[in-house]
């Protein structure tokens, strides 16, 4: 253990020069910024390639081994629990979100899963016709009516916006079971679990990504950005904007499309369920 | 994080939204939007159960389905135009037909690989609000299977003269020409309509080379 730790630091500097090597190389298109919804896109981008040097160096080799190491039905078990954790959140979410229906569904399955399914490594609840609902706090702003905000990258933690790092690293630990345990050893192995789970669950995309985008960096980003819009607004986003070429000109043609998305109607309008 | 666990079904499914899109079946299709694309989706899934090739991700299989049923109900130039956006405008015939071949072999390419987690999976039509006399319109699906989270899969169709064909698909709230209008603009902008040919053709040919 001591040995460990004397070692780690070299290792640990070696990558930081690493990182800032690949970041000082990370490729800026002429264009760079030109988008209203992410302005900071040169320094996102050198996050970008320093989440990709860390993912590469540390979380893809141990989410292979992970998944090497566990049978399918186990990962699933313990992906379902860690979904499962999630429900009260989604319930609290729900709530702030005007939809106590969900809200109650969301408890139930909850209840469900946490017994009859084991701490919810198996899904009865689904099979009763409790379906799913996934929200976070980033969510319940854009339904307030808060607007994305720049687009983040976060680093190690990958794409966001800033309303969305704020609803999801600011306030959603408050709503997860798991950041009130109190032996801290137990705490960080179950979030490193989880980091660990969720890098294995997109193995399979890594391939597809490189292979389909021509830009990795906007690829994500844009699809990270349209997911979103459809999450706040359940899958039902208000469509008038996707025709318009938000992403495909300047400043002026990208200002307007950002307006509308800081505005969105009341929550409850549109939506349909 | 929520993102990354959309992500694993987003590839999923669009690889075999890329075929549900791209491919058909032999008989007429229904003259709805949403039957018809409840038929091509429920017939292409089907398809890939019983086809070992398909299943493994065999592009050239994939894009012998595309290139046999698939295109009298999908609009690919349509799609590529307006991925392309304004540079569509300028571009010569030659080079459209160019884009829209590469764009498309592409897709089948990248996507087809996905092919193999293809399991008990079936397509459920979610609820379908048109009028008769609209002549474009969003049908929207889910995907279901015994295992993971309902895919959202939806499609946007245009009612033409030989009637309605595919142009965008959108998984899990990402439509997919949205997804490509910024990369292929900032490509267009910097080298020109013949550089980014050139960039997804050489793109196609790497792909190519790997699978082999």
């Amino acid at each position: 253990m001591t040995d460990s730790t004397s070692s780690r630091f070299p290792r640990l500097s070696l990558l930081a020069l690493a990182v800032i090597v690949s970041g000082g190389c990370a490729t800026i298109p002429a264009d760079s910024g030109n988008d209203a919804r992410d302005p900071i896109e040169s320094f996102n981008r050198q996050v970008f390639e320093f989440n990709d040097v860390v993912d590469r160096a540390i979380l893809k080799p141990v989410a292979q081994a992970y998944q090497y190491v566990l049978p399918e039905p186990v990962r699933d078990c313990i992906s379902n629990i860690f979904s499962n954790f999630r429900e009260p959140s989604n319930a609290v979410n729900n709530l702030l979100q005007g939809k106590p229906v969900d809200a109650v569904s969301d408890t139930c399955r909850f209840v469900v899963n946490t017994t009859v399914g084991l701490a919810g490594c198996f899904d009865p609840a689904r099979a009763m016709g409790l379906e799913k609902h996934s929200e976070d706090f980033g969510q319940t702003l854009g339904r307030w009516g808060i607007g994305a905000g720049p687009y983040l990258v976060v680093p190690v933690l990958g794409p966001s916006t800033l309303r969305d790092a704020i609803g999801v690293y600011g306030a959603e630990p408050y709503l997860d079971p798991n950041f009130y345990i109190d032996n801290i050893r137990v705490r960080n192995a179950i979030i490193g679990t989880r980091v660990i789970d969720q890098r294995a669950q997109l193995l399979q995309t890594d391939d597809l990504i490189s292979g389909a985008a021509l830009d990795k960096y906007r690829f994500i980003r844009d699809g990270y950005l349209q997911r979103r819009r459809n999450q706040v607004y359940d899958g039902a986003p208000p469509p008038s904007d996707t025709d318009s070429p938000a992403t495909t000109g300047g400043p002026p043609a990208a200002a307007p499309n950002v307006k509308k998305e800081l505005v969105p109607p009341q929550s409850g309008a549109p939506v349909a369920k | 994080m929520r993102f990354t666990r959309g992500l694993f079904g987003l590839f999923f499914s669009l690889s075999t939204s890329a075929l549900i899109a791209t491919s058909s079946h032999a008989q007429a299709p229904a003259a709805a939007p949403d039957a018809m694309v409840r038929d091509l989706s429920n017939e292409v899934l089907n398809a890939i159960k019983a086809d070992k090739a398909l299943k493994s991700g065999d592009a050239n299989r994939a894009q012998q389905l595309v290139d046999e049923k698939v295109l009298p109900y999908t609009d690919f130039q349509k799609m590529t135009q307006l991925s392309v956006g304004p540079g569509w405008r300028n571009a010569t015939p030659e080079q459209r037909t160019a884009l829209t071949r590469e764009f498309r072999t592409l897709l089948v390419r990248t996507y087809s690989g996905a092919l193999a987690q293809v399991s008990d999976h079936k397509v459920e039509l979610r609820p379908f609000r048109a009028q008769p006399t609209d002549t474009d319109v969003i049908v929207r699906t889910q995907v279901v299977a015994s295992r993971g989270d309902p895919i959202q899969l939806d499609y946007r169709l245009e009612k033409g003269a030989s009637g309605w064909k595919i142009y965008d698909i959108n998984i899990l709230g990402v439509w997919l020409v949205e997804n490509y209008k910024s990369q292929f603009s900032s490509q267009v902008n910097s080298v020109g309509v013949d550089g980014l040919i050139k960039t997804l053709s050489e793109r196609n040919a790497q792909l190519a080379g790997k699978k082999a």
